[in-house]
């Protein structure tokens, strides 16, 4: 059996003192690629917030473990060096900082022009390389360059936020490329190192990124877990309000 | 040396206005400072200087071992001049008494952008006077490679007093670096600079000035620049180490039409340091544009941020930004943007934004990998960098040098 890259036991978060998360269990194997479904509030970028390690997230209970090694106490810059990354759904503007800046910085060692602009070829983001990070970007400037970004990065875990949500039809293309790139899907499943687990509100994702599992968050709990385009079809007949039926 | 007369209006004038306080900043106590002191030998090879005041120039932007990268030098230690050369045709640059004595015309420029009764320093520099630089683009001269000028104090209790002329003629293109700093280390200093700019039509200055003083001097310039037609004047204003008073609002006026004026400040105040620092932009014809730019960091001083820009003709444009960072400690950052605008059609703007590194950026860039102290550097360092429109490459890189070296110190 491949290795489980992530692997979340009985894990509970909360944030200023009130409990979000509730007995996350959860796995993850090596190039495999998950979706987590939920309305909005649901919590799922809670779990990717701590699966990150973002400190307002705090762990009451239960452990992540990142191939085989406790993570739950990690710090959020010692994770993205161990090999996890994340796309945000919102990033902050970071004034003064270019998107040039960010690229060599994920790329480590190998900040070179050359790969830099390579990259942002991919990203079709070659004139934003000398612009502020994030500055005036429109939806879908900001999902490419978060994608161009975890495509310097290669971390093995990528923990993707609602890739395509405020992006055109045009740019959903361009950015399940960029993930399928990032998760090697031109690669044969025994082949690739690189799991992804991504969240999505709308499921249009999975017409151009392939998922393997699927799951349904509501309130902080995971009630579901199956093949998400199986998933999604009872989600778009019926809404969330059906999955909610299941737990009752 | 040679003290320069003055006109006795003008000494009336200033005499007048010897006690008359500066409008911002501090009250200093010219008493308690000499205006003159021990000479210094003029040096035909600047090269010959001590090595560590070439050091400490050089950490200004002016290099005296190699300038074959530089178009003119003229340093001033103290209060005597002790080296002008020229490398490039179409440039001059000399000490304004031989500047003075060369030129019957200079007098039309004196006081004429500065005014003399402005405050009790203007005054003092016009009763103490001690050179300075004057420097002039001849017509349609185009310097490739910058000027360099150093005022350079070694003295304690000296005020170094110096009124410097620019003048970009016609048509002319005109870089300068201006670096001042001291030899001093604890010992007190102040160093009084009028400096008077005409860009004429057509011409463009660019004017990097970097000051590395000490928490102990104290330091008051006196600006004024008149930009005519079509002229360009682009200011770039570093200060990164530590100095115990400085207070300057250099104000220039756009008085032909399409003239444009743009002003960069990086300012960093360490404890005990107190800066008052603005731009002024006075637009007063057809089509001026300005642009105000500032950036403020506090690692405990304390920082007023002041710019103003008002607009008197049709069709003007301006914008001002300023922005502050509080790192550390106790520091206080008062940012005061002010806009002025006295007819319809005028298009004057101006941001604001003061406080601490947000821990949202710097999480997001540790999600990516950097240390804490990684991202707070990349932040502050992006912070730092300005980059100004129509400045030679080679004096960006000049400058981002001079602000890399500092920016060490504050992380």
């Amino acid at each position: 059996m491949r290795e489980a890259v992530l692997s979340i036991k009985q894990l509970a978060v909360g944030v200023e003192n009130k409990q979000i998360l509730h007995d996350i269990d959860l796995e993850i194997r090596s190039g495999e690629t998950h979706v987590l479904f939920g309305p909005n509030g649901s919590g799922k970028s809670t779990l990717l917030m701590a699966i990150m390690g973002f400190p307002r997230y705090q762990i009451s209970k239960g452990n992540i473990f990142f191939k085989g090694r406790d993570i739950t106490m990690l710090p959020l810059d010692e994770r993205a060096r161990l090999g996890i990354g994340m796309s945000f759904q919102r990033p902050p503007v970071v004034r003064g900082v270019k998107t040039r800046d960010m690229v060599a910085a994920c790329l480590k060692g190998q900040g070179n022009e050359k790969n830099i602009g390579r990259l942002a070829e991919k990203a079709d983001l070659v004139d934003f390389l000398d612009r502020e990070t994030n500055y005036g970007f429109s939806g879908g400037e900001i999902k490419r360059s978060e994608m161009m970004q975890l495509l310097a990065q290669r971390p093995e875990l990528s923990l993707l936020d609602e890739p395509e949500s405020g992006v055109d039809l045009v740019n959903i293309a361009l950015i399940g490329e960029l993930i399928n790139e990032l998760l090697e899907k031109n690669r044969r499943i025994r082949d690739r190192k690189h799991a992804g687990l991504i969240i999505t509100h709308t499921g249009h994702i999975l017409d151009y990124v392939n998922a393997s599992t699927g799951y349904v968050m509501l309130d902080g709990r995971i009630i579901c877990q199956g093949d998400p385009h199986e998933i999604l079809a009872t989600i778009k007949e019926k809404g969330y309000e059906e999955c909610a039926k299941c737990v009752k | 040396m040679r003290e320069i007369e003055s006109s006795k209006s003008f000494r009336d004038k200033a005499k007048a206005a010897l006690a008359k306080p500066a409008a911002f900043g501090k009250d200093i106590d010219l008493s308690s400072f000499a205006s003159s002191g021990t000479e210094h030998p003029y040096r035909a090879d600047p090269s010959e200087l001590a090595t560590a005041a070439k050091k400490q120039m050089l950490d200004v932007g002016v290099m005296l071992d190699d300038s074959s990268q530089r178009s003119g030098t003229f340093i001033q230690m103290d209060n005597t001049p002790v080296h002008s050369s020229i490398r490039q045709e179409g440039i001059e640059i000399m000490a304004t008494s031989q500047a003075l004595e060369k030129y019957d015309w200079l007098s039309d420029y004196w006081w004429q952008a500065v005014v003399i009764d402005t405050d009790k320093y203007t005054a003092s520099v016009e009763l103490n006077q001690h050179d300075g630089y004057f420097i002039r683009a001849l017509p349609g001269s185009r310097s490739i490679y910058p000027v360099q000028a150093c005022l350079y104090l070694t003295r304690a209790q000296l005020s170094q007093n110096v009124h410097n002329i620019i003048i970009a003629e016609e048509g002319s293109e005109l870089h300068i670096i201006t670096g001042c700093t001291t030899a001093l280390n604890e010992e007190s200093g102040l160093h009084l600079g009028v400096s008077e700019f005409y860009v004429k039509r057509g011409a463009k200055v660019t004017f990097t000035m970097i000051h590395n003083w000490n928490p102990e001097v104290a330091v008051r310039p006196r600006t004024g620049i008149v930009v005519e037609q079509d002229g360009i004047f682009l200011s770039n204003y570093v200060l990164m180490k530590p100095v115990r008073s400085l207070q300057m609002y250099p104000t220039a006026k756009c008085v032909g039409e399409n003239a444009v004026v743009r002003y960069n400040s990086i300012l960093v105040a360490a404890p005990g340091s107190s800066l008052d620092v603005g731009s002024r932009a006075i637009l007063n014809a057809k089509g001026t544009k300005t642009e105000i730019v500032s950036r403020a960091i506090t690692t405990g001083g304390d920082i007023v941020a002041r710019g103003y820009i008002e607009g008197n003709a049709p069709d003007v444009k301006g914008h001002l930004e300023c922005r502050g960072l509080i790192l550390q400690g106790a520091g206080t950052i008062h940012a005061i943007p002010e806009l002025k605008g006295n007819l319809a059609g005028i298009d004057l703007s101006h941001e604001a934004a003061v406080g601490k590194i947000a821990e949202e950026q710097v999480e997001y860039l540790m999600a990516r990998g950097l240390s804490r102290s990684e991202a707070t550097a990349t932040i502050v360092r992006g912070f730092l960098r300005v980059d100004i429109e129509g400045l030679p490459p080679m004096l960006s890189a000049e400058l981002r040098k001079a602000v890399e070296t500092s920016e060490k110190d504050l992380m």
